[in-house]
């Protein structure tokens, strides 16, 4: 059996990667994820790795864009401002085809808001975030071991599909203590596409820049196309008690934690209540929660912000059910009590 | 009859979209030829900017990375510090290397990166349009300083290379031209020279390469080459401005 760890979130994420064959870690200071990038200077250097602190997010996703090209598994990491800054670089990876894997461990917003946990960056993570028809997956893990274990799925997907992928967690996820266990390493895929130099072969360009409108189209369809495969494919959730339930609630990362909590509570008082909780943000769990909707007459979507995730819940819907949102933003972190409450209400 | 010039193998058969007089050409044979020289052909990887020069990989025949404006030496980093057998150098104009990334240009050369910058100065926005560059010397007229530069107003031009060459990481920094033939012939053995640093691993190094611009100029091919000579050498020197080896 693999060894049971105890580790910190941000930690996990760090050794998973490491184990998940990531050669080279870029990134700049900044509260709450800093345990991520000293764990690397660390580990991944003792490994043989590539570590450096960048001067800017700016030159950490452009290093880790240089890296991608070069054809290693790559990492950055930063907290919602730092992510912001390179959201030019998440494009210009998404544009060019280049797997990245980038984690947000979010803080509270918007500007410099402060450092507590909030889900206040999910639209920006969703929706591109950066310039141009694009799209991030998004991985949002709720706990220590998921971290850990998304951050394997997470570089297979981006190397599959060549595509930048999003860890999106808070400041709280980042830096809970809880046991572990590690998968194994696998062999990696080759990169038939990577920079080496033109030995034998024909020299290899990579561009995001296409200035005949036609081309630059069918470029647009053929990242649609590969984006319908992903939703196609790769939709994650976890589903509590659908059955026969009156109310269902949605909740990611720690506030799914919290919610499951109060809805527990709630299934203990004899309330029919379920939980989806969506592990890809993108894709989105629009499937399952459509269904849903056939049966279930009320929905609750709780968010540590004030009201994001609820607008692809309603879209899931297309008005079957009411919808009802409960939103804690700034770094507020509701108790499990507080969900309770409002589902007891929601219920009635 | 007697062949006794030809086209480098690294340079592709194609025509360069370059306006007539304009310095990027030369500029792009002079690597071309280098690379093809030194036998480094089948490990470099070039990071053109955007801009003008955008579309090197159309004319150079080697592995090439389009990179976000300004972060040509970022790029570079990350893909030397992945592969180190690699030859990595980025190609950059003066407001992408000493505007928009001007951090990312010190940092690489102040860690020492091993990458080659070849840095085209020619004093102005030529992509967009000829708008008012770092570089723009005093007095110049652009899109943006149609009163001409003034010192009151958008302040000195920026000399990178003499600030890079105050750096320790940096092996070797010079400054050249390609106005005239003597100028072409110096500007490439500082290329060569600096492609050699690298391959001996000894620290960064930067070409300046003063470059004409006839057409954000508004000046004749040849008008441009003595603007060069005549206004652009004074405020920027030609010479070696650091030699560590």
């Amino acid at each position: 059996m693999a060894e049971k760890l105890l580790m910190r979130g941000s930690e996990a994420i760090a050794e998973a990667a490491i184990r998940a064959g990531c050669r080279a870690y870029f990134g700049y200071p900044i509260t709450p994820q800093n345990e991520l990038p000293e764990y690397m200077a660390k580990n991944l250097v003792s490994q043989g790795g590539v570590f450096i602190q960048s001067e800017s997010e700016l030159a950490a996703i452009n290093m880790a864009f240089g890296a991608s090209v070069a054809g290693v598994r790559v990492l950055t990491s930063s907290s919602s401002c730092g992510i912001s800054l390179k959201q030019e670089g998440i494009s210009y990876l998404a544009g060019c085809e280049l797997p990245c894997v980038i984690v947000n461990i979010n803080r509270g917003g918007p500007g410099l808001g402060n450092i507590s946990p909030a889900q206040g960056d999910y639209f920006q993570a969703t929706r591109g975030g950066g310039h141009g028809d694009y799209r991030t997956i998004v991985l949002a893990p709720a706990s220590v071991q998921e971290m850990a274990d998304l951050t394997f799925t997470a570089f297979d997907l981006a190397d599959f599909y060549r595509n930048p992928v999003v860890i999106l967690a808070d400041g709280m996820l980042g830096q809970i203590m809880e046991p572990v266990t590690f998968k194994k390493k696998k062999k990696l895929p080759p990169k038939d596409w990577a920079l080496t130099g033109a030995k034998g072969r024909k020299a290899r360009v990579i561009k995001s820049l296409i200035l005949d409108a036609k081309l630059m189209e069918e470029h647009n369809w053929k990242l649609f196309r590969k984006y319908e495969r992903v939703k196609r494919h790769e939709v994650r959730f976890e589903a509590l008690d659908l059955e026969k339930a009156k109310l269902l609630v949605v909740a990611y990362g720690t506030m799914a934690r919290i919610a499951k909590e109060a809805v527990k509570r709630a299934q203990e008082d004899k309330m029919k209540v379920g939980l989806i909780r969506p592990i890809t943000l993108w894709p989105f769990p629009t499937e399952i929660i459509s269904e849903a909707g056939e049966e279930v007459s009320h929905f609750l979507v709780c968010e540590m912000n004030t009201g994001q995730m609820v607008e692809d819940v309603r879209l899931s819907l297309e008005g079957k059910s009411k919808v009802s949102f409960y939103g804690r933003p700034g770094g507020s972190i509701p108790t499990p009590l507080d969900i309770f409450k409002v589902i007891e209400k929601c219920y009635e | 009859m007697k062949k006794v010039f030809s086209r480098t193998k690294s340079l592709k058969d194609a025509i360069f979209h370059y306006c007539p007089g304009c310095g990027h050409s030369i500029a792009h044979r002079l690597v071309a030829e280098v690379i093809d020289e030194l036998g480094i052909r089948e490990r470099v990887v070039g990071i053109p900017p955007p801009g003008c020069a955008v579309l090197a990989y159309d004319y150079l025949d080697i592995d090439m990375a389009e990179s976000a404006h300004g972060r040509g030496a970022a790029v570079a980093t990350g893909i030397k510090r992945v592969n180190p057998d690699l030859i990595v150098f980025s190609y950059q104009g003066d407001g992408d290397l000493a505007a928009i990334g001007t951090a990312e240009t010190l940092h690489a050369a102040n860690r020492g990166e091993r990458i080659t910058v070849i840095f085209i100065n020619n004093a102005v926005y030529g992509m967009t349009g000829g708008q008012m560059a770092p570089t723009t010397i005093l007095g110049q007229e652009t899109t943006t300083t149609p009163y001409g530069r003034k010192i009151e107003r958008e302040g000195y031009p920026l000399k990178m290379s003499e600030i890079i060459a105050t750096l320790e990481g940096v092996a070797y920094v010079e400054r050249v031209a390609v106005n005239s033939a003597k100028n072409v012939i110096k500007a490439k053995k500082a290329i060569k020279k600096a492609f050699k640093v690298q391959i001996d691993k000894l620290g960064f190094s930067l070409v300046e390469i003063l470059s004409q611009c006839p057409t954000n100029w508004r000046l004749s091919p040849l008008k441009a080459c003595q603007w060069v000579e005549e206004k652009m050498t004074k405020y920027f020197p030609l010479g070696v401005l650091k030699d560590a080896l």
